[in-house]
């Protein structure tokens, strides 16, 4: 993997991101975001598969949570008191991996491997494989429910871990998702961010000609959420969000993103949900991301 | 107690033995919590929720979501017994068990409250009896039906201490005691409890047809048929050598369970038998979508009896 396009070549200090000023924390997490949107192009292509659209969008939502946000590190994988950062459209394991290499969980050499023969990372991801991964989702509409549960486990315990799921919007037509809501909000459970990667688009089709999901925030707000609606490739607008006041509530955050972000001929075309990229492609999306 | 185990006449529902274990587990462990879909009264929890009120969460009505909330509280170090009937929990729910329990690997207790059709009259809407073969299908999960009340508080025990993914089904319908007076304990996880030493006739039974395949036993003997009676409260995974003990040293196998014969208890030592002693056996079981009726009525129906087991038997030595 050749990932590197630091400024001047010199690595940032991934695990110190958390502790800087807001201000240059956002700045300092475009670049992260960059490093991972160019591991997962090369991961898909080593792969020869995967469903790029959806890395893409959902990249700047994960860094900013993982870098920028949770207390999540390789030493403490293990710590019972961690937050849990769960990726419930699991079909987006490349950009997850891409994102747990990068803090250190494992080589970054071994994206290599994905989805390779006996490899541990499989299309979608198994915690009993993968040092940092919380739940084995792939089927959607699991992610949020398991997050629940999470939740209410850090307040019953006292430690008082905060739980980020990823979510897909056209995974929101899963009617677990609905009951977990549910759930979260009756409980009042302001230590659970839901963040929903609202890039409109489902693998046939855009999801309001599918089966409409707006107004997306009133329904969250009318299930007793505290609703976040922004930029969702904008990593000062998720730091701001993630780190707002709850007001006794979950949060859903409406991560309104493009899907396939940051390589101009993948944006918001529903053909690449999960398309594979020629050689040539991933050269350009390579050059575009430098 | 009597030559074939029956302890005593009277009978008792599982349930309150659970629900009483539950309590006596929750108070030597704070890790232990109790989930369930608004069914705090059918599960018996209403004394845990009194004790506990905030180790039981109660979801609402929402299985899927139950079962992922079970696996998330795992996740959070917690010891989740997730109470449900069971043809919801099994079925509303299989992909979170398959994924969220069993391929994550969550020790998770799944409690199929009232499973076969211990519902009755509600109807096959209501029937919990392809839990068995639904569940056996899923890898890395075990599968229990413990017998009577001692059983499933053993049982409960072995859960915990084992941090295992688990289904376990709890009756519902009022069985006697079937565990001898002389067993140190009255589960053992994998393997199966044989009463009896009869070289005629196997009476392989698991649940609420162990108490019936006791009974048959012993008209059996009264006719000069004899026969051992094989409690199968594991049933994955299954007791194989036991199973092909029984095949070997009889001439053939009465197998009889309260679920359907695709897939469930009579498939696995089907499997078993025909990979290692093929013999002669009669599968008893749940043959369609039940008509309306008590749970005995449709257990009699079913020929799911002491006389049922017993025909199925002398039809085998005959």
């Amino acid at each position: 993997m050749t990932i590197s396009v630091w400024p001047d070549n010199k690595p940032l200090d991934v695990a110190a991101i958390r502790d800087l000023p807001e201000a240059e924390r956002g700045e300092q997490l475009k670049l992260v975001a960059k490093q991972v949107r160019r591991l997962i192009v090369q991961t898909i292509d080593s792969a020869r598969a995967g469903h790029i659209g959806g890395d893409l969008s959902v990249t700047d939502g994960l860094v900013t949570a993982a870098f920028g946000v949770l207390n999540i590190a390789p030493e403490r994988a293990d710590d019972p008191a961690r937050d849990r950062l769960i990726l419930s459209k699991g079909h987006c394991a490349a950009a997850l991996y891409s994102v747990l290499a990068l803090r250190g969980f494992f080589p970054v050499a071994d994206l290599e491997t994905f989805m390779k023969p006996l490899s541990a990372l499989n299309g979608h991801p198994n915690r009993r494989k993968v040092k940092g991964v919380e739940a084995n989702t792939g089927p959607l509409g699991h992610g949020l429910p398991i997050g629940v549960g999470s939740a209410v486990a850090s307040k019953l315990s006292g430690k008082n871990w905060q739980t980020f799921v990823f979510l897909g919007d056209g995974e929101l037509q899963e009617g677990s998702n609905w009951e977990a809501a549910m759930t979260a909000g009756h409980r009042k459970l302001d230590n659970l961010v839901a963040i929903v990667d609202r890039n409109r688009l489902q693998q046939g089709a855009r999801t309001e000609d599918t089966a409409s999901l707006d107004p997306l925030g009133d329904k969250w707000a009318s299930f007793g959420w505290e609703v976040a609606d922004i930029d969702g490739n904008d990593t000062a607008a998720l730091l701001k969000a993630f780190t707002q006041d709850r007001k006794g509530k979950p949060l859903a955050v409406i991560a309104n993103t493009l899907k396939g972000k940051g390589v101009s001929f993948i944006e918001d075309r529903v053909e690449w949900h999960h398309k594979v990229p020629s050689r040539e492609q991933v050269e350009l999306a390579l050059k575009e991301l430098a | 107690m009597n030559a074939h185990g029956i302890v005593s006449a009277d009978t008792f529902d599982c349930r309150v033995a659970f629900a009483e274990k539950l309590i006596e587990l929750a108070e030597a462990d704070s890790r232990i919590v109790a989930v369930c879909n608004d069914s705090v009264g059918s599960s018996n929890l209403n004394a845990f929720r009194d004790r506990f009120p905030d180790r039981l969460i109660n979801v609402g009505i929402a299985e899927q979501n139950m079962v992922g909330v079970a696996a998330g509280l795992a996740n959070g170090g917690f010891i989740p017994f997730v109470c449900a009937a069971g043809p919801f929990l099994s079925g509303r729910a299989t992909e979170q068990v398959k994924a969220d329990i069993a391929y994550s690997n969550y020790g998770v207790v799944l409690c199929a409250m009232s499973p076969g059709m211990a519902y009755g009259e509600l109807g096959p809407t209501h029937h919990s009896i392809e839990d068995l073969s639904w569940m056996r299908a899923i890898d890395n999960l075990d599968v229990l039906v413990p017998a009577d009340p001692e059983q499933t508080k053993a049982a409960m025990d072995w859960a915990v201490s084992s941090g295992r993914p688990i289904y376990m089904r709890v009756g519902r319908h009022k069985v006697p005691s079937v565990t001898p007076a002389d067993r140190d304990v009255a589960f053992t996880f994998g393997k199966i409890d044989v009463t009896g030493d009869g070289t005629d006739v196997a009476l392989v039974a698991t649940g609420t047809l162990v108490s019936r395949a006791l009974e048959a036993a012993k008209l059996l003997e009264a006719e000069g048929i004899s026969a051992r009676v094989l409690n199968v409260s594991t049933i994955k995974p299954l007791d194989a050598e036991t199973i092909i003990k029984a095949a070997r040293e009889t001439r053939g196998l009465v197998v009889a369970e309260e679920g359907v014969l695709e897939g469930g208890l009579g498939a696995a030592v089907a499997t078993t038998l025909a990979e290692n002693h093929p013999a002669k056996a009669k599968f008893l079981g749940v043959t369609s979508f039940a008509p309306t009726g008590s749970n005995d009525f449709l257990l009699e129906h079913f020929g799911l009896t002491v006389k049922g087991i017993a025909d199925a038997a002398r039809k085998l030595v005959g």
